[in-house]
């Protein structure tokens, strides 16, 4: 948080930052074990992604090939570019990298933050989930993760089938937890989904132990697969942990007609809301038609999963310089 | 009126919620993975002085309340009205009943008093943390006690009971903490 007295020196302490050194060697020997080698992609990219809610940043390239300025977007997250290297036959990759999210501060939020991604070939999204949980294990001594999924934990914390159940029933239920205002105004099935998750479903989750929530609801699938048994969920997950999320991961779509759906279906929403319109990325369809290997991929907040190894309460507690003094 | 958006939002910020003028007392952001961010916001209701939970979609906008807080000087009551006058200007503002409530009991002539206004009007008086006052009625109590062991009801100039030590009498005056309405020392002379 900025404060109104700032100060040249760092928010979290040197002690803190030695420890997340010696954590950083701890995760990259984790993937250095499993064969699966760093890569590094470009932070400033010429596309950028069209979710809903990212908001990116963008500057201006001026130099030779663009005397008039070029846009170039910082990323916010690598996972595009680490698709191109899949289809072009990396194999198992990760990489640990600065990503840029507009809009988003706060105690579990800074607007550059650190992300660790990893893909893996021939793993499906519950393999991934293992091989996440044991990587938690190992850098915050947690015991295994619990999973369950997104429609079993909402009917759990909230009586009603996420899947199935009517926006009317989601607008009461909101109401009854004192969202009344906002539901009444909400036309949008996913906000109140995310609401009633956000508020009745994250705290009651991932308190001992970590938790694995996955297929979500095929409406919030972003780069996931959907479900082929049940394909109003799709083959997403997040991990949860002590009211933080940590992870999200996918099966990832490998069909680039679908993708291209679903971001043009992303810009129709940004249009309908008065957002801007951002450009497809043409790069990773052409990746995709090529053809990527079948596999799973996940981005890990890393300066979270240090916050809970460290027992630090606020993201600025494990940065150097958060927003309010960089 | 301004309008602010949920990054505006920070401690002291007063806002328009449910008809009623409001003071933000915490703000915090909080984004489900790849989903809407919401604001999850503290606010103290300024007239009813309720403190509830609200949580707004990040980016939401809200009214502005046009609250001022000013300092003035506490002058008489005609009964029906309490009067208070900015020393500078010598400029006077009456409030009635419902902004003065409870905190009747603590206003003492001459001592500075914060009025709360909305769009003009009074909606809260708050008297200084300390106050001073005369004890008029109170049991005579043990001699010899200095403890205060428990203590005893003393009933002051402003109509106020507040709970004394046994050996502060009739006539004395004290020094009282008007947030928590317990008795602090007898007043320096």
């Amino acid at each position: 948080m900025a404060s109104s007295s700032v100060s040249w020196r760092p928010t979290a302490s040197i002690a803190t930052l030695q420890k997340r050194a010696e954590l950083t060697v701890a995760v990259r020997s984790f993937f250095a074990r499993r064969g699966v080698w760093e890569v590094e992609t470009p932070c400033l990219s010429s596309a950028t992604v069209t979710d809903e809610h990212l908001q990116g940043f963008s500057t201006e390239f001026v130099g030779p090939g663009a005397a008039q300025g070029r846009t170039l977007y910082l990323q916010t997250s690598p996972e595009y570019a680490m698709k191109r290297l899949l289809a072009a036959g990396s194999g198992a990759i990760f990489q640990i990298c600065k990503a840029y999210r507009n809009e988003e501060s706060g105690r579990w939020h800074n607007p550059e933050f650190t992300m660790l991604e990893w893909y893996r070939p021939g793993f499906d999204h519950f393999d991934l989930m293992q091989e996440l949980d044991e990587l938690v294990q190992l850098i915050c001594s947690t015991e295994p993760a619990e999973r369950i999924s997104y429609q079993q934990v909402f009917m759990q914390h909230v009586k009603l089938d996420p899947l199935s159940c009517s926006l009317a029933e989601l607008k009461q239920a909101a109401a009854q937890l004192g969202h009344g205002e906002l539901a009444a105004a909400e036309t949008d099935r996913d906000v109140l989904l995310q609401l009633l998750f956000c508020d009745a479903v994250e705290p009651q989750i991932g308190q001992q132990r970590p938790c694995f929530v996955y297929d979500f609801p095929a409406s919030q699938a972003a780069l996931a697969k959907l479900n082929p048994d049940d394909p109003r969920a799709a083959q997403r997950f997040e991990l949860y942990f002590r009211n933080l999320e940590l992870a999200n991961g996918f099966h990832e779509l490998d069909d680039a007609g679908e993708q291209k759906a679903r971001f043009e279906q992303d810009n129709l929403k940004r249009r309908s809301q008065g957002k801007q319109e951002k450009p497809i990325d043409p790069m990773l369809l052409q990746a995709l038609e090529a053809g990527i290997p079948a596999c799973a991929g996940v981005a890990v907040g890393l300066d979270r999963l240090f916050m809970l190894a460290l027992a630090q309460s606020s993201i600025s507690d494990v940065l150097s310089f958060d927003v309010g003094n960089a | 009126m301004a309008f602010y958006s949920t990054n505006e939002f920070k401690a002291g910020l007063k806002i328009m919620l449910d008809g009623e003028p409001c003071n933000v007392l915490e703000n915090e952001y909080v984004k489900p993975g790849k989903g809407q961010a919401f604001n999850r916001v503290k606010i103290r209701k300024l007239i009813s002085g309720k403190v509830l939970e609200k949580t707004f979609k990040s980016g939401d906008t809200v009214e502005g309340a046009d609250v001022m807080d000013l300092s003035l000087s506490y002058l008489y009551t005609d009964g029906e009205f309490w009067h208070f006058m900015n020393n500078d200007t010598f400029e006077q503002i009456a409030a009635d009943k419902a902004a003065v409530g409870d905190n009747v009991k603590w206003l003492v002539e001459n001592d500075p008093c914060t009025i709360t206004l909305w769009n003009g009007s009074p909606i809260t008086v708050t008297p200084p943390n300390f106050v001073e006052l005369e004890i008029t009625e109170t049991d005579p109590g043990l001699k010899g006690d200095t403890a205060g062991t428990g203590g005893k009801p003393a009933t002051c100039s402003t109509g106020a009971v507040v709970r004394v030590p046994l050996f502060v009498q009739t006539g004395e005056v004290i020094k009282v903490d008007t947030r928590s309405g317990e008795y602090v020392s007898r007043a320096q002379k």
